[in-house]
């Protein structure tokens, strides 16, 4: 069984650590909650995770993950505050790029486009430059992002924001469904996400 | 990979995208300056070929900063850094798929635009055909500047200073090239095998240097 091993991580932002001493496993199936004020180190947390970003201190790794895979961001999707998607081209060729680009991880394969985009409710419109899409439409089209390509872990920074209430209750199965299927979230939120059983992690902030 | 190609080609073809801008300054460069020097033709043949490398050059910088920086913008620079994909591939992959869409229209320009600077077809001939095997040098030169350049907002006359010093051996060895086919005495393969070999060693060295430049400027 997958286990995401998360220990003693630190990070700093400017001159203070911005958090230190964090530590927690994920098993597949578990979800984390990330919760904390702004600027507590929420978003620092997951890119760091993502290997964005270089911890001060303490490692991230995977137990009984597929061989071949030095760091646990190479088996990660990471949706961040922007959508990584180019607005000149049409949502259709946004989406068949990251599918193309992105490739499945052992152990799974994304869906086709138009089921990726039915199941985020907004089939038939990915003929449209991404661009003409609306704030919300566009945060849902990130989301299809996640489906068309295989990553056992989602790590997610604020995945919804710009969302109506209709879209959280969307999201939550996303999510639901990926746990069910043995994957690995953790994201980062101010509203709850709507899924069943999550470990909760709460930042506070600059370490003085 | 092919797939980061075509996508790098079809955004620089629509709208906002920077293939025919590099043309464009290309053709603007070297149509005003028969205007300048006056109706001298053999002046304008003999400066012909430097007149064309020094247009080309600057209209290959032309574009370059938004090499990464538009990634960075929407988020995919994230995506592109997480992947298991060797990033030097990454940066190698996108720098082909730039110079396919602005350095090689510049080489197919070239011809047209001797015509102006009234070059015989020879000097026309080894013009192109340098800029067929220089241009893609000052594209993988301008990736390193690029990236270093990739988090400041107005960065792009910054990475042409960056990379210009960087550039001048690819002129140098491109303009006297072209001077070597032209007139007799002087051997044309020497400096044509050392405009080659600029390209090559930048090719292996611009995606090393780009990469760990990117690595760095996560943020």
């Amino acid at each position: 069984m997958m286990r995401l091993l998360v220990e003693v991580l630190s990070a700093r932002r400017g001159e203070d650590l911005i958090f230190h001493d964090i530590s927690f496993a994920l098993s597949a199936g578990e979800a984390l909650v990330v919760t904390g004020p702004n600027g507590s180190g929420k978003s620092t947390l997951l890119r760091v995770l993502a290997g964005l970003l270089q911890a001060e201190s303490g490692r991230v790794s995977l137990e009984d993950g597929p061989s071949g895979f030095e760091h646990p961001h190479e088996l990660s999707h990471y949706l961040g505050h922007r959508n990584a998607m180019k607005r000149e081209l049409t949502v259709e060729e946004n989406l068949s790029f990251w599918r193309h680009f992105l490739g499945n991880s052992p152990g799974g394969s994304g869906i086709d486009l138009a089921a990726a985009a039915a199941a985020v409710g907004l089939a038939g419109i990915t003929h449209l430059p991404f661009g003409y899409l609306s704030a919300g439409q566009q945060r849902r089209m990130a989301m299809a992002k996640l489906l068309v390509a295989y990553r056992p872990i989602w790590i997610l920074d604020e995945p919804t924001a710009a969302l109506d209430a209709g879209a959280d209750r969307l999201f939550a199965g996303l999510v639901t469904s990926h746990l069910a299927r043995g994957g690995i979230v953790i994201a980062a939120t101010h509203q709850s996400l709507g899924i069943g059983q999550a470990k909760t992690l709460q930042m506070t902030g600059f370490a003085h | 990979m092919i797939a980061l190609f075509f996508r790098d080609l079809k955004l620089s073809v629509r709208a906002g995208g920077g293939a025919m801008i590099g043309v464009l300054f290309f053709m603007t460069v070297v149509s005003v300056i028969p205007f300048g020097v006056g109706p001298d033709l053999n002046l304008l043949a003999r400066i012909g070929p430097a007149i064309l490398w020094i247009g080309a050059l600057l209209a290959a910088l032309l574009g370059l900063d938004r090499l990464f920086q538009a990634e960075r913008e929407d988020g995919s620079l994230d995506l592109l850094l997480m992947q298991e994909t060797p990033l030097l591939l990454t940066v190698f992959v996108k720098c082909t798929a730039h110079w396919a869409a602005t350095g090689l229209p510049l080489v197919v320009a070239s011809p047209f635009l001797g015509l102006f600077m009234n070059m015989d077809e020879l000097a026309i001939g080894a013009t192109m055909l340098t800029l067929l095997a220089g241009t893609p040098a000052i594209t993988f030169i301008g990736a390193v500047g690029a990236a270093v350049a990739v988090a400041l907002p107005r960065g792009g006359l910054l990475v042409s200073i960056l990379v210009l010093p960087l550039a001048i051996p690819v002129l140098i060895f491109g303009v006297s090239a072209v001077y070597a086919a032209v007139e007799d005495p002087a051997p044309f393969l020497p400096p044509f095998m050392i405009l080659m070999a600029i390209t090559l060693f930048f090719a292996v060295i611009g995606p090393v240097a780009a990469a760990a430049a990117l690595r760095h400027s996560a943020d």
